[in-house]
């Protein structure tokens, strides 16, 4: 049982990572990360962590892949860009780096682990006491600092985003001639993928 | 596996902590059938339901050919669609555009899943009923994240609507989508601290333990004390994109929004969606602040019966009640709407759950009556405060944005 449901999720997860840099639409990119969130969100119950699983689905499904889809349909930007270009010097590089380590670190572990199906001593199994009542304990008690700290980074990206977003200007819009129109910033991304997680959490 | 699961996931539902067995498995399997039977049947109605009240509040007769009443009108409209061809324009996204009518209907179906729609919860009884030999509830599931289920299924919604404008291929629908989905997340906000209030006082997430807790005089619509009931009810009208928060189906403006290119049954698909949401967000309304099937229960018949009659009656009261609004208030502008949701619901939502945290606290540590009434004196107090702070804050930003030329 366990088994199946751990196929039917992972292979949900793969097929939807595949689509992401499979597709050449951007949307159809964001749709296939739903379906990978929505694998992930699976694994999660199959896991015991249902409230994991629900919060997944509002915050990432609802929340931040409906603001790429805004940001991807306000801006248009549903042509294919060209492949060729490399906007960051040597990002292709690091990234084919950077994914041969963790393939290289994930292989490891597979080959070099043990699979003993001992439960993690810092993650108790408590089957009887709600999901949600353990997170709160523990993040409002032994975790309340780095829970604090962590609300106070988000306002701080919230409210540096608004000011880098807000710009004095002089025109209205669409009064410039189109050479002159302000460039779209991109902290209007950030701005709304912060505070709608904010939000949802 | 499988206990553990039945212990945490399903948490309530006696029917599934046993061992399961094909008995359980049928069981199962009647139920999501009859849940989506009463779905569809329900939708159905309420499309009558809506016509007649609405041609009865316009002073004009509505449909009354098919049927007694007219009750089986919106059956031949189906025939009728059904029969239409199905286009799909040469600029649409092919793939897309045959989705998005789907995912405007799957996330109702499964919020309505999780609704108990009858049963006796006096008693510490907590809507259980014995059939065939075994003990379940008149819910298809019961999961313990309940009530984040829900939230997480209307947050789930807008895809259909978005994608549909989207893949569309046309300036209406684009333009349409692009409104509903930034409605959509702005209320998603306030809906969700209307939600937390609930939460708060029935001290659970399970919709099963949120109707028991409200048995069977104790409704969450005056034991969290009418606000966040008025502010879900609002934010469920714009997650809805009904009157007076239908701007997306704006059609002076935006033709048929999202809607404009789809014809035949898929257009059907988003005229039911529609009406089957309406139904949905009213049972949420009716389940969270509403007490759910609860009510007065004379000795007359299984004592569950009569959670269905109260929930039928609450539920129906609750859709007129959107249908009547639709009659009576206009469109709002798009400024206005987001005002309202971000300078007004989310504020006040998020005020008003503090105060009842404070009461509770107030509750936990025993201050007394007379602590009770400090507690609630300081709260309002640095609610007023607070508010005068967003008021002036919000006077300033116009008037900067004056200043700039943004604004007249």
């Amino acid at each position: 049982m366990e088994t199946i449901v751990f196929v039917v999720g992972a292979l949900v997860c793969l097929v939807g990572a595949a689509g992401v840099i499979g597709f050449r639409n951007p949307v159809h990119s964001a749709l296939s990360l739903v379906g990978t969130l929505f694998g992930i969100a699976i694994l999660f119950i199959a896991l015991d962590a249902e409230f994991l699983a629900a919060v997944q689905i509002i915050v990432y499904a609802g929340a931040i892949v409906v603001m790429f889809l805004f940001v991807i349909m306000l801006l248009g930007v549903d042509q294919e860009d060209d492949i060729r270009l490399d906007p960051l010097k040597g990002q292709r590089t690091a990234a084919i780096v950077a994914g041969v380590l963790l393939f290289a670190g994930l292989a490891a572990i597979v080959v070099l682990g043990a699979v003993t199906g001992e439960h993690a001593a810092n993650a108790e199994v408590q089957p009887l006491v709600p999901n949600v009542e353990q997170l709160a304990r523990s993040l409002f008690t032994d975790y309340l600092f780095a829970f604090e700290i962590t609300s106070v980074l988000l306002v701080i990206a919230v409210v540096g985003a608004v000011s880098l977003a807000r710009h004095r200007k002089e025109a209205f819009i669409d009064e410039l001639p189109h050479d002159e129109l302000p460039p779209v910033v991109a902290p209007d991304v950030e701005l709304e993928a912060v505070s709608s997680d904010e939000v949802a959490s | 596996m499988i206990p553990v699961l039945a212990n945490t996931v399903l948490a309530d539902d006696p029917l599934l902590s046993g061992h399961i067995d094909f008995g359980v498995l049928a069981i199962v399997l009647v139920k999501a059938g009859i849940t989506l039977g009463i779905t569809l049947l329900a939708t159905m109605l309420m499309i009558w339901f809506e016509r007649k009240v609405i041609s009865d509040l316009q002073n004009r007769i509505g449909p009354n050919r098919a049927g007694p009443f007219g009750i089986l009108q919106t059956l031949a409209d189906g025939l009728k669609v059904l029969l239409k061809e199905d286009l799909i324009p040469d600029q649409s996204d092919k793939w897309v555009f045959r989705l998005a009518p789907i995912l405007t209907m799957v996330p109702a179906f499964i919020v309505f899943g999780l609704i108990p729609l009858g049963g006796d919860f006096r008693d510490g009884n907590a809507g259980v009923v014995h059939i065939f030999g075994h003990d379940t509830t008149l819910q298809l599931a019961d999961p313990g994240a309940g009530v984040l289920v829900i939230l997480a299924m209307s947050s789930i919604a807008v895809y259909g609507v978005m994608l549909a404008g989207w893949s569309s291929g046309s300036k209406y629908p684009l333009l349409g989508s692009v409104r509903a989905s930034a409605q959509m997340v702005s209320y998603e906000a306030a809906l969700g601290l209307a939600v937390l209030a609930v939460v708060l006082t029935a001290g659970t997430l399970s919709v099963n333990g949120i109707v028991a807790s409200q048995s069977t005089w104790g409704w969450n619509l005056w034991v969290t004390g009418l606000i966040p009931f008025v502010i879900f009810c609002l934010a469920a009208t714009a997650e809805l994109n009904r009157p007076p928060f239908d701007l997306v189906e704006a059609e002076q403006e935006l033709v048929g929004s999202f809607q404009t290119e789809y014809s035949g049954f898929r257009f059907a698909i988003f005229y039911l969606a529609e009406f089957l949401n309406a139904i949905t967000m009213a049972a949420i309304i009716v389940t969270l602040f509403l007490g759910g099937p609860n009510g007065p229960t004379p000795d007359v018949g299984p004592g569950w019966a009569w959670g269905f009659v109260w929930f039928f009656i609450k539920i129906v009261a609750i859709l007129y009640v959107f249908v009547w609004t639709r009659a009576s208030v206009p469109r709002v502008r798009y400024d206005q709407l987001m005002d309202l949701g971000w300078k007004l619901l989310i504020p006040a939502g998020l005020g008003w759950l503090l105060l009842l945290v404070a009461l509770r606290v107030a509750d936990a540590e025993g201050w007394g009556f007379a602590g009770m009434l400090a507690t609630i004196a300081v709260g309002v107090t640095l609610a007023l405060a607070c508010g005068s702070v967003l008021v002036l804050a919000n006077r300033i930003g116009r008037r900067n944005r004056q200043l700039e030329g943004v604004i007249d």
